[in-house]
């Protein structure tokens, strides 16, 4: 009796919590066409400084109609995963081109950028093990170990000394535990171009220490594919380093291949482990064919033309100079990255007071024709919140002009809003 | 039918099938073990089902259960003797090995988790993972591997095998197909669009198609708003979290998917398993959990929900939809329904489960799915009131750091939509969805005649066909390979280890002839 009493007045919260109308995810921008070098938004044209198209392959002729080749072949989905019938010739010719390309023995592509980091490392390490993890990880890398149930060790961004300092820790443990030592696996995971700082990890050291410690490395490479390095092949090349020596590298084909999807690279005996075990790859459909032979083309056009790469370098520099020194904003990420952040120098004192003077800049610089976009992030479930800041890409397509227009717009943009 | 003696690792099965046939045909219905016969509910909870429910389940005879544990055993004590022959290098390593620089790190694979791969799962790769170079519609064109040290490596011959009748593609509804006037809308997006976005959805990537398409899937499932997302895995994996966290619970069925059960782990509410399809214990677990409270805090739970899929693509059983929302509604609980393999597929109009039972899509408070199976393309989306699509725009983890859905493929799920809804002013849709059902009632019926052991529903498009033995799988997939056919089989991991089948996805686009050969051979 009481029990039928405890069941009637049981009230549980609302499914979702109310969203106030004003908040700034949901009046997003409507991108009417192609998200490309001239952008529609919300109706104004504007040259495109916030998509993540760095080659400027997105309106190339010639990835085009290598996907239209392919509909007419194939149609559009696989109707079925990897496992089952969903395994085509592109995708086999696609592996194979991108580990001839990053010079590795085999690649596994994954129908989802996000899907690839956040299988690939729960497939690997289980419970018990230890992974040290930079600070500044993108989100998909933070899922996939929160996924993976392991112990994570946090270290300051880019801070080699901290690293070492939690390395040594660990050894210390495992000497008072020997036999539980030998059973725990360890890795290390970083990026090579940080989504949310633009800057790169101190590849060379992190390898002294792989060997000092008997760590394993698994390198995501989403910003630095097809930008850092003489050929585009990453931050390995950029340093110089031989790729056997890096477990595994997972990148995201959705930034500079232009293309949906990601991969994962390295040598066979890493990468073959994932076919039956990486879960975004057994449980789920593959790849549409349209998108993985855009990515063979526009593989293509990279090995045909590695100037590109310098050129974009180039502009790098340009736009990094032409920025420094606005009043109120400063500059954050390597000079040749293309992807960096604008954060206020002093802070208004709330997040939310930052991101609204941040969008008045943004819709400042929209009004007079330059596209921008304020960095977003999940408030409440990122390990460590980067401050609020406008996000500023850089492609092969702008050209100089351009590139000096959007740099005195934001200043004027600072100017007016700031002060 | 195939051999009645299949020789696999030097042990004779002999086919159990012929037997169950026989007894069949004279007409007696008693089988050597337990038989659980058909379960028909119409008569118990007449006033809830329209329809009658009738699902099979039947058991398999004793024998066959012991025969399957020891072809399993047979298997793992020769496993044990090659990995030892291995190791004191009389046999040769065909696998990968670790770098000569990194001998002396911690291992990277425990040498047990390997062992299944290695010796079971490895005799019979071949038939997985088999390449196509065609599009995935009823027929398709397969390339030839072959194997010179027995399935350690592949080889293509660079022909291919022309024509194979795909059993096995979750090609619903036949859109996948290349024929030019179909794809029109398509090929003109493409060039338009190009082939990526770049983006995520909160900063640079919603493009005006992405908003056409949520309005048209709203429209099409009868609920306020909808919204996509790029991957069908996903949409689970990444809104599950932020719909519950901790201090809610989660009641999942036995058998959901894996991505189901990756989002409600991700998301950090307490779990609790019902039965497969079991309404009794899912009251049970409803009852205790909101008499008791959390388990140590015995404070009360902050929201309740229950993960259900539509078709369970593994035994092909549909869920029982109204027994769920009235308990639902009793115990103020939340629903989720993930209907990946049953949009499109079951219901009058292809609407799904909904519309399938006669209920009223407001009854279910989150409706998932995904473009894969149905509509040709690829994606997932969630539908429901507009708030709850409001919060998700905000706070889904897929909004804010994945990249959206390619614009060529949001027409292609446009395409399919508006001809599944008539509105391209052809009546191709409904027709398409009538011939699914025609051709997967006459297949299950066929299948049924000869005696096979068939799970799931009548009306479900998924045909799980029960083969017991290790050694069967391996045989049964490569001969219907031989003659033109190809099917999926499923062994260890994915289903319970006795269990092991062949599963057959019915199309609309297969044709009886189609039909007549496969169940023949």
């Amino acid at each position: 009796q009481e029990k039928e009493e405890l069941i009637e007045e049981w009230q549980p919260e609302p499914l979702v919590p109310p969203v106030p109308k004003d908040h700034p995810a949901l009046n997003y921008n409507i991108v009417s066409g192609p998200p490309t070098h001239k952008i529609t938004v919300n109706g104004k044209e504007c040259i495109n400084f916030a998509s993540f198209n760095f080659l400027g392959l997105l309106n190339n002729e010639k990835v085009k109609s290598a996907a239209q080749a392919s509909l007419k072949k194939y149609g559009v989905g696989t109707c079925g995963p990897r496992g089952f019938y969903g395994t085509f010739d592109v995708h086999l010719e696609l592996e194979e081109r991108l580990a001839k390309f990053m010079r590795t023995e085999e690649a596994i592509i994954y129908s989802y950028g996000f899907a690839t980091i956040a299988s690939a490392i729960p497939a690997y390490s289980k419970r018990g093990d230890i992974v040290f993890v930079d600070e500044a990880a993108c989100f998909a890398i933070q899922k996939g170990l929160q996924a993976s149930r392991s112990n994570i060790k946090l270290f300051k961004h880019n801070d080699m000394a901290d690293l070492e300092r939690l390395l040594k820790e660990q050894e210390t443990e495992d000497q008072k535990n020997p036999r539980k030592a030998r059973v725990t696996r360890r890795f290390i995971v970083v990026e090579g171009l940080y989504m949310n700082t633009g800057d790169i990890c101190p590849l060379p050291e992190l390898i002294k220490l792989k060997y000092k410690y008997k760590v394993r490395i698994f390198l995501e490479e989403s910003l630095s594919f097809g930008v850092l390095g003489e050929h585009g092949r990453g931050i390995t090349e950029h340093f110089g380093i031989n790729i056997d020596d890096i477990d595994l590298i997972s990148a995201n084909m959705e930034n500079s291949l232009a293309s949906i999807g990601g991969f994962c690279c390295g040598r066979s005996f890493i990468i073959d482990h994932q076919r039956l075990s990486g879960q975004g790859y057994c449980f789920s459909a593959s790849l549409p064919p349209l998108l993985a032979a855009a990515a063979i083309e526009a593989l293509n056009i990279m090995e045909d033309n590695p100037d590109i790469f310098q050129t974009l370098r180039a502009k790098c520099e340009r736009i990094h100079k032409a920025l420094q020194g606005i009043s109120g904003l400063k500059v954050v990420g390597e000079s040749f990255s293309p992807a960096l952040h604008l954060q206020l120098e002093e802070s208004c004192g709330s997040r939310e007071n930052d991101v609204k003077l941040l969008k008045r800049v943004v819709d400042y610089c929209m009004n007079s024709g330059i596209a921008l976009t304020q960095a977003r992030y999940l408030e409440k479930e990122e390990k460590c919140l980067p401050p609020p800041s406008i996000r500023v890409v850089i492609t092969v397509e702008q050209t100089e002009q351009e590139l000096d227009k959007a740099a005195s717009l934001l200043k004027e943009a600072a100017q007016s809003v700031l002060n | 039918m195939a051999n009645p003696s299949a020789v696999c690792n030097g042990h004779l099965h002999h086919h159990h099938n012929q037997k169950q046939n026989n007894l069949l045909k004279s007409g007696i219905s008693k089988k050597n073990g337990i038989t659980k016969g058909m379960k028909k509910n119409g008569v118990s909870n007449g006033t809830l089902y329209k329809k009658t429910f009738i699902e099979h389940f039947e058991q398999a005879p004793m024998y066959v259960a012991v025969f399957t544990f020891v072809g399993f055993a047979v298997g793992t004590i020769f496993g044990y003797l090659r990995d030892f022959m291995r190791a004191w290098g009389l046999e040769k390593r065909n696998i990968a090995a670790e770098r000569e620089q990194q001998k002396d790190f911690v291992p990277l694979y425990q040498d047990f988790e390997n062992f299944y791969t290695r010796n079971l799962y490895l005799r019979i790769r071949d038939n997985w993972n088999r390449p196509i170079c065609s599009v995935p519609g009823p027929q398709f064109d397969l390339m030839e591997r072959v194997t010179d040290d027995y399935n350690w490596t592949f080889r293509f011959t660079g022909r291919t095998i022309k024509n194979v009748i795909n059993m096995g593609s979750y090609n619903y509804l036949g859109f996948a197909e290349t024929d030019v006037n179909a794809l029109k809308t398509v090929t003109i997006e493409l060039e338009k669009y190009g082939t990526g976005v770049c983006s995520t959805r909160q900063e640079m990537g919603t493009l005006d198609k992405h908003v056409e398409l949520e309005k048209l899937v709203a429209k099409f499932l009868g609920v306020e708003d909808a919204m996509v997302f790029g991957m069908g895995f996903a949409t689970n994996s990444m809104n599950i979290p932020a719909l519950v966290g901790k201090g809610c619970l989660i009641l999942s069925d036995e058998l959901n998917h894996t991505s189901l059960v990756l989002g409600a782990r991700l998301s950090g509410a307490t779990i609790r398993i019902f039965k497969h399809n079991n309404m009794q214990s899912l009251e049970k677990l409803l009852r205790d959990a909101i008499i008791y409270g959390q388990p140590r805090t015995r404070r009360a739970w902050r929201k309740i929900i229950i993960l259900v899929e539509g078709i369970y693509s593994m035994e092909g059983s549909i869920v029982r939809l109204p027994e769920i929302v009235s308990l639902k509604k009793k115990y103020k609980a939340y629903l989720y329904l993930d209907e990946a393999h049953s949009i499109g597929a079951v219901g009058a109009t292809g609407r799904g489960v909904v519309e399938y039972f006669g209920m009223s899509p407001n009854d279910v408070d989150v409706l998932m799915g995904t473009f894969t199976k149905s509509f040709g393309a690829a994606g997932g989306y969630i539908a429901g009131r507009k708030d709850l699509v409001d919060f998700l725009r905000t706070h889904s983890h897929s909004a804010v750091y994945a990249t959206s859905m390619c614009p060529a493929v949001a027409e292609q799920i446009i395409r399919a939509m508006k001809c599944l809804m008539g509105l391209d002013g052809t009546a191709q849709g409904l027709q398409r969805v009538r011939q699914l059902e025609k051709n997967t009632r006459y297949f299950r019926r066929k299948l049924h005649e000869m005696g096979f052991i068939i799970y799931g529903n009548d009306d479900s498009p998924v045909v799980p066909l029960l083969l017991y033995m290790p050694g069967k799988i391996g045989a049964f997939a490569r001969r219907m390979l031989e003659k033109n056919i190809g099917v999926v089989v499923v062994g260890f991991p994915a289903t319970p280890i006795t269990e092991s089948r062949a599963r057959f996805c019915v199309s609309a686009a297969h044709t009886r002839e189609m039909l007549d050969t496969v169940s023949t051979a």
